[in-house]
């Protein structure tokens, strides 16, 4: 389905969304206001958005920490994150966890852990539940290339495709694992291409081009909604930051992230969008202005709300 | 009433509980027509269909973290791990991802995994005779049931499949044949979380579960004989255990044996041992005692796994000597 107008500055729209809300919260991590560590998506946007936004409304998603593009496409307001972000008692995790750990089932959203690649094989499940009650469902889930390296990803992957399950596995290949680079994760030359052993389609996109992802996810998630089986999508991209906001990444070389630096994902689309005659210098001044005054009223509003009291601390170990 | 094996009361249970709730699905490796490695499921493919008993490749890691996800998704999936030795392949799901989830974000994960636990007495060695409870004890967010009787195996199992929060439950691949009892028919749930007095007795309390409340109970039958009345306790459920089933038989009898053949050093039997130390002091007219299983692997050869096994002789000797205090 070709994009419309409005579609393109969606996708946009979205990035810059997720943008403002994670530089916003790194000032605040700076700032030592935040419960937990910080990891963001900095120049990966275009994937969580892209890929997200091919999925329909009662679709599930188990991102990962990267992913803050693929919650508020699914509608989670930035107040949410930032609640989540401060441990907030109303907040997601309640302040029983912290970063983007949220999870909500009635909107979707299963909530990832610290051991990313755990999230493959319940996202596997979700998508079989859909498959067994023949649901036109999808499962979507996002994972780095370093999680690629653990078996929970082979036996994920293996059984997606050994059960034929309607989910989309999206690898975020941001070049770096902490400070191991791809050459230290893998000799094969694509993790596309180690996973099409599998007996799966496997595609590699340029991770930020958001054009590009989402085309590739429209059609991943429309080959398993029609029962064709889980797609794997490589995204190519480049992690722009540290793995967390304490990792100042000196092991990165300069010329690759200049290099990747002239590839940022939200200029790329700007340019196009302004190409296309659907954007230009006012649209992007009220953008600016737009996403501002909403950040910033969504952090006071999150900032007002009350903390965790001890007591919640012993309470829903169980279900009940 | 119908006597059954303890393997076909788990059977029973799981075919009426699919039978009543068409959530309810079973994963796992050679479930399907070859019926599980102990015939557990034996015949239930046949009667629901390859998407209600689903063969899985090896994959341990995976058949938790997908049953995880069915459940999370309105599913009541019931995964069988072949040996509960492996499910140390699946440990990490458990461990991190599903049983934090109703803590972090208050979702239900309504997950069964059924696993064959302990020792045979028939060699079965190192990596087919593990009696993991204290594993899983030591993470909140699971529960964990090891049934002793055929009649439990059925209601703790119901109960397990009905429960809104992931249950592992421990069968005990020793009684699978060898124990029959009267099972009752149709909708038989025992309650999670509630022991039971197996025989009751004054001189001594014998707290036991799984494979090793028939070890507690023989030894009894034995100290009888003696004129020493010896009250047994099956425990049933690990977490959450009823401590006060155990406070209470301590009461009345002023001496406690924990009998359990899982590792002695960090073994359930220590909490148990513990919690009795900390809130039953003023009962005790003797020394907490404990019978476990030797800290070392599970030895393979008959000589040496009865040598690791605590079994009715030791039991009775243990009891004996708490008497005699």
């Amino acid at each position: 389905m070709p994009l419309t107008g409005d579609d393109r500055r969606r996708l946009y729209y979205y990035m810059r969304l997720s943008r403002a809300v994670e530089d916003a919260a790194w000032a605040l991590a700076g700032q030592g206001r935040l419960v937990g560590r910080l990891y963001t998506g900095h120049g990966q946007e275009a994937i969580p958005v892209g890929t997200a936004s091919a999925l329909g409304p009662d679709d599930v998603i188990a991102p990962m920490y990267r992913d803050m593009g693929a919650h508020l496409v699914r509608g989670i307001a930035p107040v949410e994150v930032f609640a989540q972000y401060f441990g907030k008692r109303a907040s997601s995790n309640a302040g029983k966890d912290s970063g983007l750990h949220m999870g909500d089932m009635a909107r979707g959203i299963v909530g990832m852990i610290s051991v990313l690649p755990d999230s493959l094989p319940v996202a596997v499940g979700v998508a079989l539940a859909f498959k067994l009650r023949r649901e036109p469902r999808v499962a979507m889930t996002w994972f780095g290339e370093g999680a690629t390296s653990t078996g929970a990803f082979h036996e994920a992957v293996n059984l997606a495709a050994v059960l034929r399950v309607p989910a989309v596995l999206v690898c975020e290949n941001n070049q770096w694992a902490l400070s191991t680079p791809t050459t230290r994760e893998f000799a094969a030359k694509s993790i596309a291409l180690r996973t099409a052993a599998y007996g799966l389609p496997a595609v590699e996109v340029d991770g930020n081009d958001v054009e590009a992802v989402h085309a590739a996810a429209q059609e991943a998630v429309a080959r398993a909604r029609d029962g064709g089986g889980p797609t794997l999508l490589e995204c190519l991209t480049m992690r722009m930051r540290g793995h967390s906001i304490i990792d100042p990444a000196a092991y990165v070389p300069a010329a690759q992230k200049a290099e990747w630096a002239e590839r940022d994902p939200l200029a790329g689309q700007r340019r196009r969008l302004e190409e296309a005659g659907l954007w230009d210098e006012a649209r992007e001044a009220a953008l600016d202005a737009e996403l501002r005054a909403a950040v910033e009223a969504a952090v006071l509003e999150a900032a007002a709300m009350p903390d965790p009291e001890p007591a919640d601390a012993h309470l829903g170990v169980l279900a009940v | 009433m119908q006597t059954l094996t303890y393997l076909d009361a788990i059977r029973e249970a799981l075919r009426e509980e699919m039978a009543a709730d068409p959530r309810v699905f079973l994963l796992g490796e050679d479930i399907g027509a070859y019926g599980g490695v102990y015939k557990a499921t034996e015949g239930l493919v046949a009667e629901f269909g390859p998407d209600r008993v689903i063969d899985t490749p090896i994959a341990e890691n995976a058949i938790i973290g997908a049953a995880t996800g069915a459940a999370l998704a309105g599913m009541r999936p019931v995964a069988e791990i072949q040996f509960a030795d492996f499910l140390a392949c699946g440990f990490d799901p458990l461990v991190n991802m599903t049983s934090t989830i109703h803590y972090r974000w208050g979702q239900s994960v309504p997950l069964v995994v059924r696993a064959p636990a302990g020792a045979t007495w028939a060699s079965a060695g190192p990596f087919h005779s593990q009696s993991p409870e204290a594993w899983f004890a030591q993470i909140p967010g699971l529960k964990v049931v090891v049934p002793a009787t055929p009649a439990d195996a059925k209601g703790l199992l119901k109960a397990a499949i009905r429960d809104p929060n992931p249950v592992i439950v421990l069968e005990q691949k020793y009684l699978y044949r060898r124990l029959s009892g009267e099972v009752p028919e149709g909708d038989h749930v025992v309650e999670i979380g509630k022991a039971a007095v197996a025989r009751p007795g004054r001189d001594a309390s014998i707290v036991a579960w799984g494979a090793m409340a028939h070890k507690a109970l023989e030894a009894a039958g034995a100290l009888a004989a003696e004129g020493i009345e010896a009250e047994v306790v099956d425990l049933r459920t690990i977490v959450p255990w009823d401590r006060d089933a155990v406070l209470a038989s301590v009461a009345r009898t002023g001496r406690l044996l924990v009998a359990y053949e899982a590792h002695r050093t960090a073994g359930f039997g220590a909490e148990v041992a513990a919690t009795v130390a900390e809130e039953g002091f003023a009962d005790l007219d003797a020394p907490i005692a404990r019978l476990a299983g030797l800290d070392t692997p599970i030895p393979a050869h008959p000589v040496l796994e009865a040598e690791y096994l605590p079994d009715e002789h030791k039991i009775a000797a243990a009891v004996r000597a708490l008497v005699a205090y």
